[in-house]
């Protein structure tokens, strides 16, 4: 899960790493009113206007300006609330801005690059710096990898404050501006470790002009599997920044993802859908979606998968594709059938049973009457379902 | 032979007396897995499984009373790393854990206590692993497997079934069939699988199905390059699947770019792995690789 910038400085604010701090308007007539505050409260003439989307590549996008004024944050923030933000993370379509954070501006002469996340390959937390903050970190770690510096943590041990020094002489900081980046970095893996973060980027936390170490953006990934135990850090989803389809798909517990072809499909199981998916590609077709149905395919999730599967215009055909271990096939068959008939489906359904009860399942298909295309193999099943969308 | 488990592998259940764990308890059991105790806290002295399985309040009392070797834990996600850890300090040699939805700092340090206790895990959020004729652990359907002498180790469940499934109906049978997990930090990677593979007397070729993310599949590689004797057929999912959608920056770093279906179907290759570009060609590919041993 993913957060906002404004509510993820929250977090390290709270966690006692210096800020870039605002506040965050959701409606125009807020504006006024905030920029005022945000003047008054850091003492500060100019603002920094920040659109709020989940995908990075806010300030190229136009989503992010230095305001030097009272008039130019309100003509900022006119222009940045409710824009479509077209990014290279959001695709071509962009993302519409519903809130705008109003900061105050700082006078910058440096910029870092700081990084917390786990090194699978290792099972340990690696704690990345650099000294080119601001930009993109793939790039610095593919040209000048020698000014990355990074330290391993051991989640038994925790982080250690040499570990913390390390990574600021790293940063060639001095005096106090080295004191505190130390404590910033301790604290970024608290907050890290507490909120059950998968990844924490600060990019980029600058040395201001007076020599203070603060935080200019925060971008925070966290574990989903750890959602139950941080209900402060769930409440702060923003389901407007997901697709609305997807957030559906996951009331009834199915996992789907949205692609740009034209055959759909449900299948059970993350690697058999991927593999689907895959096979559908290479009998000529394009795959609509990725759905993972999970362990208990029965008769609701197939009518709420086609639900969902039938929400994208684009799809054609629908290839159901149910390996049957513990679920048995003549389970599905008839929540297929049920499904078909209640909604009345108007696209090819190729449907493949294998597994428990598998001959049971044909049979059942077969008998019902419904215009079901039936499969022996993937292959078949793909490219019976390819032909069916091609009409 | 055959790896990891056999019909002398002394097995207990943790979380015996919920639904999913009864439920796979009884499946497991039919198979002639040799289950020798259940483990629920504060349970201790009832049975389970109609009366045919003892059930214990800890690991320890139940490795002190049957002399247990193995644990397969059906334990919900809060409480499934703390009996991983409870296993370890018990003495249990190998762990299964099925358990989808563990939170991955507490794998982390699960990962590290066991890699201490000289503990070997399986999963979590895994289907688990079969050897066949001998020993069923999970969530695999029994019926579908033949014994045989191919290995099949993969990232996904029902991926592994259907490649089973293929095996089988081209004549082939297997030894062990083992889902690793697909979860970021698993106890078993699939180096490992290979290395006992390539040691099993019985196992004449692997099946090897990875998927998008991840360095596993080519450090498996690349130690098949170097060391292992046996035919291995692969088999990569997610050509299709969407770049983007799970790594962050950060994490793309410390795991480097080669993490793309493309790109570890390439290295596969190059590696002198029998790569299937399509799942459909599973079956035939191993057939070819173990005729032409």
């Amino acid at each position: 899960m993913k957060i906002h910038e404004f509510q993820g400085k929250a977090l390290l604010k709270k966690y006692k790493v210096p800020i870039q701090d605002g506040f965050v308007i959701n409606c125009i007539e807020d504006a006024e009113a905030t920029i005022k505050k945000v003047q008054d409260t850091f003492n500060t003439e100019a603002v920094v206007v920040k659109a709020q989307i989940h995908a990075g590549g806010r300030g190229k996008g136009g989503g992010v300006k230095y305001s030097p004024n009272f008039e130019s944050a309100m003509e900022n923030s006119k222009n940045i609330l409710g824009m479509n933000l077209v990014t290279h993370q959001t695709g071509p379509t962009g993302q519409l801005v519903r809130k705008v954070y109003i900061t105050e501006a700082l006078d910058i002469k440096h910029e870092y690059y700081c990084a917390l996340t786990l090194d699978r390959a290792r099972g340990d937390h690696v704690f990345m710096v650099s000294t080119e903050g601001g930009m993109d970190i793939e790039t610095v770690a593919a040209e000048t990898p020698e000014k990355i510096s990074k330290v391993w943590i051991d989640p038994l041990i925790g982080m250690k404050s040499f570990q913390a020094r390390n990574l600021a002489y790293g940063l060639e900081l001095e005096g106090a501006a080295l004191k505190t980046a130390i404590k910033v970095f301790m604290n970024m893996y608290n907050c890290y470790h507490e909120t059950d973060a998968s990844m924490v980027e600060i990019n980029p936390l600058v040395l201001t002009e007076d020599d203070k170490i603060v935080a200019l953006d925060a971008k925070f990934n966290f574990d989903d599997n750890s959602l139950y135990r941080q209900k402060e850090i769930s409440d702060m989803q923003d389901l407007h920044e997901e697709d609305a389809t997807e957030v559906e798909a996951g009331k009834y517990n199915l996992n789907y993802i949205k692609l740009d072809g034209n055959v759909g499909c449900m299948v059970n199981g993350a690697g058999l859908a991927m593999a689907t998916m895959d096979i559908i590609k290479l009998s000529g077709g394009e795959p609509a979606n990725f759905l993972d149905v999970g362990g208990t395919a029965n008769a609701d999730t197939v009518k709420n998968g086609f639900k969902i599967i039938l929400q994208d215009q684009n799809v054609k055909a629908v290839l159901i594709n149910i390996f049957g271990g513990i679920v048995r096939c003549d389970r599905v068959a008839t929540g297929v059938i049920q499904a078909v008939k209640e909604l009345k489906l108007s696209v090819p359904v190729v449907v493949r049973l294998e597994g428990t009860n598998a001959i049971e399942a044909k049979k059942l298909l077969e008998d019902s009457g419904v215009s079901i295309i039936p499969a022996v193999s993937m292959k078949d099943a793909a490219e019976k379902v390819v032909k069916a969308a091609i009409g | 032979m055959s790896i990891l488990v056999n019909k002398n592998s002394r097995v207990i259940v943790q979380g015996i007396t919920g639904s999913e764990g009864s439920f796979h308890a009884t499946q497991m059991l039919e198979y002639g897995t040799n289950i020798v105790a259940g483990v629920t806290p504060g349970k201790g002295g009832l049975s389970a499984l109609d009366g045919a399985i003892p059930v214990y309040n800890s690991v320890e009392e139940a490795k002190e009373a049957t002399d247990a070797n193995v644990s397969i834990i059906f334990v919900p996600p809060a409480f499934a790393a703390e009996a991983i850890i409870e296993a370890s300090f018990a003495g249990i040699e190998f762990i299964v854990c099925i358990t989808e939805g563990i939170p991955v700092q507490d794998m982390v340090e699960v990962k590290k206590i066991i890699d201490l206790n000289g503990t070997r895990l399986l999963g979590p959020n895994c289907p688990g692993v079969i050897t066949v004729d001998e020993c069923k652990l999970g969530i695999m359907p029994g019926f579908i497997t033949k014994k045989g002498s191919v290995g099949v180790v993969s990232k996904s469940g029902t991926l592994t079934y259907e490649a089973i499934d293929q095996l089988v109906k081209a004549g082939l049978g297997q030894t062990t069939a083992i889902g690793i997990g697909g979860d970021p930090i698993i106890g078993t990677d699939m180096k490992t699988i290979l290395q006992l593979f390539e040691n099993d007397p019985e196992t004449d070729a692997v099946v090897l199905i990875g998927e998008i993310g991840g360095q596993m599949e080519i450090e498996a590689a690349r130690w098949v390059k170097d060391n292992m004797s046996k035919p291995v057929v692969g088999f990569i999912a997610g050509q299709t699947a969407p770049p983007g959608r799970r790594m962050g920056h950060a994490g793309a770093i410390v795991s480097g770019g080669d993490d793309t279906a493309e790109a570890k179907m390439r290295i596969l290759k190059e590696c002198g792995i029998s790569v299937c570009e399509s799942v459909a060609e599973i079956g035939a590919k191993t057939k070819l690789a173990l005729n032409n041993k």
